[in-house]
């Protein structure tokens, strides 16, 4: 009797997950296998089953997948070009955010002055608030001084509104190592910069990748800041695909999108893939120091 | 550490945030109590063997030199925070006055713009901020009590909603969700209406995009509350079972106060997070049914007119609105550090 209802319970739980890990993964495959099909089969109006089967697409190219949206994507709508903004973008936010956050960060987790704290707090207040709400307070200067729409002004700004958030990662981080460490290095003759740069920063490496792994996820799905701050040619990735829902839809390309979503989805794919670890312990490294 | 070492190493990034984020604010503020100058006109008189003519037209020069010297534009105090775009105390008082009973007030009052972002935007957040911390736990649960082989494929899986862009999360759904899509197709199919569509209703839409805010937020709660559940002292659990308690009650009296201050945390950053919903009303297209405070600020800033002024005082009242929302974490931080002290 109790070992039938054990069961059921278990049987329950394990429904429960599948139903959940359904939701969470469905939306991305049956995505990335309607790219390879025609629009008539993504958005099939006679019957669902031709989005798995791809009846029209069929008709059209003689196969049941065609690369064609990709190649419309990528080449006539020149996607490579945001693809590549991106990589820039994301790759200098990255770097610059952890060079400066992590010197900062240093600093606030070995100083007990009152102003350690009040700098934390604002950084606090900074990271609550919206980018966007900042964006009125950039625009006048930045077409004053001529830097609007480049990629170097997109990057300071993307690494300056970061920047709370990685001090406060980093900050957490290095509470956790003992400062008898650096207090050791300086008695055997370093200078601060000295303890951090060879004490320090080795024992550091593994947090320092999972907050490199959280800037650049903020760089590359941000999509209020770029889409304000940079001129058309210079588009990432998002603001690119925002602009192509606009166009494609009245020029009946809308499988250009799809593709450019699905090209945009992968590096991330890959990127839970090999750091999923690092994701997780970066998620409730915060969480866990309360 | 020493006053001066600590300089050296917070000045690039104290200056980052100097020069990027509090300096932006100021000239938000100011920027929200000023207006573009008006064109300076200038009437002259044309004289011609017909007659003559008074001609109004506008002073360039004029204009020019007085945008130079007062590059801000026109002070006008709070004038933009109590127009028509944001709070609106005209419309608000005349309301108030006319409306019966609450239901009536609220209703005229998403008339107007501002209100309709805000009303959306407290509704988003306080809907999937609670509906988000269930599901995560009820899900953390089920993945702490399946195989271990099990869980670390869940959790790559649990991650996508999450980690994907919103933007590009939300787009995908809308897809689905298209009376062309699979979602589209199955809710007809399950309504037997073949008309349905879920963009046509203003419920609806809020509906869909509340459902998406919970999807997308779900994987959050669930890894910080499974991270938490690894450290519940296994002793408490094995008493309890001796007490006779059953899983239900282990959840109520022993795992959910231990789990407390996680609870606390994700509540924090998902009200915070939840509150500057914006990419899914561009997904989605959810525009006409659904705005957000966010979401004005980007239609200000946005287009051929880029109307600041007004952008910088949503924005303004937006980040007034965080600070309201965030101002019992700061207390507390405040408490624990003078406590600490």
């Amino acid at each position: 009797m109790k070992k039938t209802s054990s069961n059921r319970f278990s049987t329950l739980i394990y429904s429960f997950i599948i139903i959940w890990v359904f939701l969470a993964s469905f939306p991305f495959f049956w995505t990335f296998w309607g790219s390879f099909k025609v629009e008539l089969d993504f958005f099939s109006i006679s019957n669902w089953y031709n989005a798995v089967t791809g009846k029209n697409t069929f008709d059209t190219y003689n196969s049941q997948f065609t690369g064609a949206g990709y190649e419309g994507a990528w080449v006539q709508e020149e996607f490579w070009r945001s693809f590549v903004n991106s990589a820039i973008v994301c790759f200098f936010v990255v770097l610059t955010s952890l060079t400066i956050g992590t010197l900062g960060a240093y600093a606030l987790s070995r100083s007990n002055y009152k102003y350690t704290f009040w700098l934390l707090i604002t950084a606090l207040i900074f990271r609550a608030m919206p980018p966007i709400t900042l964006v009125a307070g950039y625009l006048p200067p930045f077409f004053e001084w001529n830097i609007w729409g480049i990629l170097p002004t997109t990057i300071i700004v993307l690494v300056s509104i970061n920047q709370p958030f990685t001090l406060w990662m980093l900050h957490s981080f290095f509470q956790n190592i003992p400062k008898e460490l650096d207090e050791s290095a300086k008695v055997d003759g370093c200078s601060q910069f000295q303890a951090f740069r060879h004490v320090i920063i080795p024992v550091m490496w593994p947090g320092v990748i999972t907050t490199g792994l959280f800037s650049f996820l903020l760089a590359y799905n941000d999509f209020a800041v770029t889409a304000m701050l940079l001129s058309d040619e210079n588009r990432t990735m998002i603001p690119k695909i925002a602009a192509f829902l606009g166009t494609t839809y009245t020029e009946g390309n809308v499988m250009f999108a799809v593709a450019a979503v699905v090209s945009a989805t992968v590096p991330l794919f890959i990127l839970v893939m090999f750091f999923q670890k690092k994701i997780v312990s970066g998620l409730t490294q915060g969480a866990v120091k309360g | 550490m020493k006053h001066k070492t600590f300089f050296w190493f917070i000045l690039p990034t104290f200056l980052a945030m100097l020069i990027f984020i509090f300096l932006p604010i100021i000239s938000v503020v100011l920027q929200s109590v000023h207006t573009p100058h008006e064109n300076v006109l200038i009437t002259v008189e044309n004289c011609d063997p017909f007659g003559c003519k008074k001609v109004t037209s506008i002073d360039h020069e004029a204009t020019k030199n007085l945008n130079q010297s007062e590059p801000l534009g026109k002070f006008v105090g709070l004038d933009i925070y109590f127009d028509r775009g944001h709070l609106a105390i005209e419309n608000f008082k005349l309301i108030w006055e006319n409306s019966e009973n609450i239901f009536s007030f609220v209703q005229s009052l998403s008339n107007l713009p501002f209100y309709k972002a805000v009303f959306f935007t407290l509704t988003f957040t306080f809907t999937v901020t609670p509906i988000m911390l269930l599901l995560g736990l009820l899900i953390a649960l089920g993945v702490n009590s399946i195989s271990k082989k099990l869980r670390g494929i869940v959790i790559f899986f649990s991650l996508l909603p999450m980690i994907v862009t919103p933007l590009i999360g939300s787009i995908i759904l809308f897809w689905m969700i298209d009376s062309r899509g699979i979602i589209g197709n199955l809710i007809q199919w399950l309504f037997d209406d073949p008309n349905l569509s879920l963009k046509a209703s203003t419920t609806l839409t809020w509906i869909m995009l509340i459902v998406y805010g919970v999807w997308h937020a779900i994987p959050f709660s669930f890894i910080v509350f499974y991270a938490g559940l690894q450290t519940v002292p296994k002793d408490q659990l094995e008493s309890a079972k001796i007490d006779g308690a059953n899983k239900f009650e282990e959840v109520i009296y022993i795992i959910i106060p231990h789990l407390m201050p996680l609870i606390t945390f994700v509540t924090l950053m998902q009200l915070m997070d939840n509150f500057r919903v914006f990419e899914p009303i561009v997904g989605f297209s959810a525009e006409a049914h659904a705005t957000s405070l966010s979401w004005i600020i980007f239609n200000d800033l946005g287009g051929e007119t880029r109307q600041l002024s007004a952008a910088a005082t949503s924005s303004i009242l937006t980040i007034i609105g965080v600070i309201i929302l965030l101002s019992p974490v700061l207390i507390r931080t405040w408490k624990d550090f003078k406590f600490k002290k």
